[in-house]
């Protein structure tokens, strides 16, 4: 069959040659919508096996390593791209349009990558699609951080194929597998995975940038970046055990960053950081039922997390902001919008029947089973605190609590419909999760539907959810602070989230600190060499005949002596 | 060979090739002169220039398997007559050579009608033929005093050909008197080890040199000749502290004239320079592989930095792109310092592939100049939407300058830390990435200003003419196709380093 012989990627690559020369809007948004559906089709109906070998510079590469591992985030991937194209169906901007593909496509091509080389080619593809989705904006902030973005993004290319070249060296194979952290080799491309995925404190271009790009675009870069990471690290890294204390971090420290942020597109950045942090432990515990749990993870998460930005995006397409203090009250007007954001934050909160469920419980269930029963702990702490900031916040101030006096329209239909079937799809894998267990890496012998699973679930967000409703009432929640009844027992539950809020202040000044001082560092640094090597500085001056000849005959003296000495 | 079985006046002309290749442009440069149409000038000169690429082409894919012509001029045999000596090193130069000649020449039509007088049209091609004559007999003869004549041929023509810039800016005058000076002093230095090394030895013939050099080692003449004589090709080399000539030389020489040196004349010098490092002197001498391991090397990570930074700080395409020549001639005296086959391989590769990039982006300088008056980053600001096809070209350039994957540049990077890392220098290998950081940090800024900025003023700005879009976009596919297809490049640099490295036997 022909359609093996083209690498998936190949196909978006080609169908975004194509896209710029067609002339029509509505042939160009069929283009967007069409590719995906090929390339989910093509990926589905390959079997397993190695394919599209190819030979370059003496390096033996493999385009297409289709396995399980792969054919689910490619499956996904594809899905992404598709209600991300339908979502932006009213974009007119063919730049726009050609990132997003090129950005799917070296997704999938990484996903697919059988090699090093290969996967960094298309790691520094995705790199710099999806800036121009950033930049799309066209405004100085924008620009600004479309810039921050691509020198971390491009770098952790650069720091992959450091660490492919030293691995090459050291085994003499380009092959990507499971490898061993322990040589520079494998600690560099375990670190540039990290950036990619946004491991603590080298998370900050995620939350600089999502929020930056364009309402469609956030949903489009929401996908493929981080998840990419997981991948990248569930192929290679996984059972390294650091990842499990590395995630247990991610998934912590976010939340208090969420909390007090005011602007919710950032609260979802910082919300889908401590998911990553889920997926990253899984990673780490690397039994097969961890593994499934991350893979399904990272399948839903994609899917519920889209459909958050998704609905934000809406809003802040209507009413032109998304910040929550300007917000409120907006089920009026945009009924339907509320609803998939609801079912979004059902299913991010995991609570049953919707498929943050189904998948989250893998992972914890797998945390408890190996024995670390802290991390366990640490994780249902944090799936709390998602409940708190993503499964209530982003919906009860965007479109319910007071009202803003905004009455926007409703969404337009083909974000409708981007919406409604992403939230059908996170409700049907909630309710009957069997097909996507199916496609998982490995069997699945998992029951979500156990009493305890299901009790256990619910007597968390029940409690969470009721002590949000008394926050809110009694008006401590963090953006809302007055004058309150001091009762012992409120007290408690306020001075929780004043000591998080304090922490968090604490944590961002150290940071500021820390970042002003490498700031000036750099400054002069800077300083200091644009006097010498500036145009007026020492090392660029060239007039002077005699400096020359002085040179030389330095240089030649020099010379002289080395070739004399007798070493 | 199988030549002589052939009929003997093909066979004669085919055996007769390695001179030919030099003798086609140096006859034609006065024919230029004495028919003195200005029409015909640069017909002429373009058709010089293209039988003689073809003659490379020809002798390189007779040597790429390792065999080595030798010719005798005149019929005179080796040692006492002139020898001209083709292996597959001098090839790739030759092929090198002319290939940017054939390139850089329909482009200079447009550049040199606007930047020079007519009447001086004919002097001009005819000069340019000249350099062309002394860059090839500088890479085919086997004479070592030949290589001085050859050199000075060269120079000389060079020199007059920069200053013609003086009818735009006449700092292109002091420019020239400088690298005047200069390349003085190194064919001074050059001839005075070239006499030392006579004293030793007794002849001139690099072979004989090579053969009767292996047991005087400790000879002190032999030594001093090598100090001279690396200093003195280290200056038209422009390694780095004896780079000073160049900046102002290529910032104010007229756009072809830089299209065409850049490209080619610090490569034969460096031709020049592995030649004598390695088939002249041996690389198992103590003396060489101190020079190398105590200045070469060390120089070559400074200029890589250093030349980088100031590059960063130009406020002038041209002056940067200079400043990054000397960077990336770091690039290829680090090949050498390395001593090992890959090493050298690297450098003859960045050799090839530097020299496309940088004629492509020059003649992108060019352009700009000719169509927005300056190479300013402030002329060329906006100049992206204006000139769409001149920009997209520089970009490609500019990639392979940084050496991204699929260009020609990464290509000669990857090889270049494959050796590093094959001695073991990670440090090095950490050195060659991060200093391609900065020209990402400098080709970066030339883009931002090309397509970032609007551009200044109503003026309705004309695309290129043809006639220079079409050789500029020849180098910079070229970029792309050797950063995609290796075979030609990586296997004649490869022949080519084998060769060299064989040091005297590879003479014989």
């Amino acid at each position: 069959m022909m359609i093996e012989l083209i690498p998936t990627a190949f196909l978006y690559i080609a169908a975004a040659l194509i896209l710029p020369l067609l002339p029509q809007t509505r042939a160009r948004g069929a283009l967007l919508l069409l590719v995906p559906l090929l390339a989910a089709w093509q990926v589905w109906m390959l079997p397993e096996g190695i394919y599209a070998r190819t030979e370059f510079f003496g390096l033996n590469l493999e385009l297409m390593r289709v396995d399980k591992l792969s054919r689910v985030f490619a499956l996904i991937f594809c899905l992404a791209a598709f209600l991300g194209n339908l979502y932006a169906w009213h974009v007119n901007d063919r730049v726009q349009q050609v990132a997003a593909l090129v950005y799917a496509g070296s997704a999938i091509g990484a996903v697919f990558a059988g090699d090093l080389m290969t996967l960094f080619f298309y790691w520094e593809g995705t790199a710099i699609a999806s800036v121009f989705l950033i930049w799309a904006r066209r405004t100085e902030g924008a620009y600004h951080t479309g810039m921050r973005y691509l020198i971390i993004q491009v770098g952790s290319g650069v720091i992959l194929l450091a660490g492919a070249a030293l691995y090459w060296r050291e085994t003499g194979s380009m092959t990507f597998e499971t490898m061993t952290l322990g040589s520079p080799a494998t600690w560099l491309i375990f670190l540039s995975f990290g950036i990619k995925c946004a491991f603590p404190l080298l998370h900050n271009w995620l939350q600089d940038s999502y929020p930056a790009a364009t309402v469609t675009g956030t949903v489009i870069l929401s996908a493929f970046t981080t998840k990419l990471a997981v991948y990248a690290l569930a192929r290679g890294f996984a059972g390294t055990e650091i990842l499990i204390y590395i995630g247990a971090i991610m998934t912590l420290f976010p939340i208090f960053f969420a909390e007090i942020e005011n602007d919710l597109r950032r609260v979802l950045a910082y919300s889908l950081n401590n998911q990553l942090g889920f997926m990253v432990v899984g990673i780490g515990v690397g039994t097969e039922m961890a593994l499934n749990g991350t893979v399904s993870h990272a399948f839903a998460h994609i899917l519920y997390k889209a459909l958050l930005f998704m609905s934000v995006g809406a809003v802040l397409y209507r009413t032109g902001t998304s910040k929550a203090s300007e917000l409120g009250g907006l089920y009026r007007t945009m009924p339907k919008t509320a609803l998939f954001c609801l079912v979004g934050a059902a299913s991010i909160s995991a609570f049953p029947l919707f498929s943050g469920f189904v998948t989250k419980s893998l992972i914890l269930d797998a945390t408890a089973s190996q024995h670390y029963p802290i991390i366990w702990g640490v994780l249902v702490f944090a799936s709390a605190g998602v409940l708190s900031h993503s499964g209530i916040k982003i919906p009860f101030f965007t479109f319910f609590y007071h009202d803003s006096g905004l009455r926007p329209k409703e969404a337009p239909a083909h974000m409708l419909w981007a919406m409604g079937i992403t939230a059908a799809l996170c409700i049907t894998i909630g309710i009957y999760p069997d097909p996507l267990y199916a496609l998982l890496p490995y069997e699945v012998v998992f029951h979500p539907y156990t009493i305890g699973h299901v009790a256990g679930q619910l007597q968390l967000l029940f409690f969470a959810l009721l002590a949000f409703g008394v926050l809110m009432r009694t008006g401590i929640h963090p953006p809302e602070i007055r004058a309150v009844n001091l009762d012992f027992d409120w007290i408690y539950r306020r001075a929780l989230p004043r000591l998080i809020a304090w922490l968090a202040v604490v944590v961002t000044r150290l940071w500021h600190a820390h970042s002003a001082f490498w700031q000036r560092r750099m400054l002069g640094i800077y300083q200091r060499l644009y006097a010498s090597h500036g145009p007026e500085g020492r090392m660029a001056q060239v007039w002077p005949t005699g400096s020359m000849v002085l040179w030389i005959a330095v240089l030649l003296g020099v010379t002289l002596v080395v070739s004399f000495l007798k070493f | 060979m199988t030549t002589e079985n052939i009929h003997h006046v093909s066979a004669s002309l085919g055996d007769h090739l390695p001179v030919l290749v030099v003798l086609v442009p140096f006859v034609a440069a006065p024919l230029l002169v004495f028919i003195g149409s200005r029409r015909l000038a640069w017909s002429i000169a373009f058709a010089a220039s293209a039988i003689s690429l073809v003659i490379s082409f020809l002798l390189l894919m007779r040597v790429i398997g390792g065999e080595v012509i030798s010719y005798h001029l005149g019929g005179w045999a080796p040692p006492l007559g002139i020898e001209y000596r083709v292996d597959a090193a001098n090839a790739f130069v030759l092929l090198l050579v002319t290939a940017i000649a054939v390139v850089v020449l329909p482009f200079a039509r447009e550049s040199v009608r606007a930047e020079i007088p007519d009447r001086q049209n004919t002097l001009f091609y005819a000069l340019f033929l000249l350099c062309l004559t002394g860059l090839l007999g500088v890479a085919v003869t086997g004479d070592a005093f030949n290589v001085f004549v050859f050199l000075e041929i060269s120079s000389l023509a060079t020199y007059v050909l920069i200053a013609q810039g003086s009818y735009r800016d006449k700092r292109a005058l002091t420019a020239s008197y400088d690298y005047l000076i200069m390349g003085t002093i190194g064919a001074t230095f050059f001839v005075i080890g070239l006499g030392l090394l006579y004293m030793a030895t007794g002849t001139l013939n690099m072979a004989d040199i090579a053969e009767r050099l292996v047991d005087q080692a400790g000879n002190r003449t032999v030594r001093a000749a090598f100090a001279f004589i690396v200093v003195g090709i280290g200056l038209k080399v422009a390694i780095y502290p004896l780079h000073l000539w160049l900046p102002n030389a290529y910032t104010f020489a007229p756009s072809a004239v830089t299209a065409f040196v850049a490209a080619t004349s610090t490569k034969v010098a460096v031709y020049v320079l592995m030649r004598f490092m390695f088939s002249v002197f041996q690389p198992v001498f103590l003396f060489e592989v101190n020079t190398l391991e105590f200045i070469i090397l060390p120089f070559a990570l400074l200029a890589m930095f250093a030349a980088s930074f100031i590059a960063v700080f130009q406020s002038d395409f041209k002056r940067m792109l200079a400043y990054s020549s000397i960077a990336q001639i770091g690039y290829m005296l680090l090949g050498i310092a390395f001593l090992t086959e890959t090493g050298l391989t690297a450098a003859i590769v960045h050799l090839f592939n530097h020299g496309i990039t940088k004629a492509a982006l020059f003649m992108g300088v060019g352009i700009y100049a000719l169509r927005l008056g300056g190479s300013f980053l402030d002329d060329i600001e906006g100049a992206g939407r204006r000139m769409p096809w001149t920009s997209a070209a520089v970009v490609i350039a500019g990639l392979s300058l940084i050496g991204v994957p699929g260009t020609a540049g990464f290509i000669s990077k990857w090889v270049l830390v494959e050796a590093a890392l094959e001695k073991g220098w990670w440090l090095i290998a950490i050195l060659i990435v991060a200093s391609s950081l900065l020209a990402v940090i400098y080709v970066w800024r030339v883009i931002e200003v090309l397509y970032l900025k609007a551009p200044k003023g109503d003026v309705i700005v004309k695309e290129a003419p043809l006639s220079m879009l079409l050789p500029l976009w020849v180098m910079a596919l070229a970029c792309v196709y050797f950063g995609l297809d290796t075979d030609l490049t990586i296997s004649a640099a490869r022949a080519a380093a084998e060769g060299l490295m064989a040091g005297t036997s590879g003479m014989r």
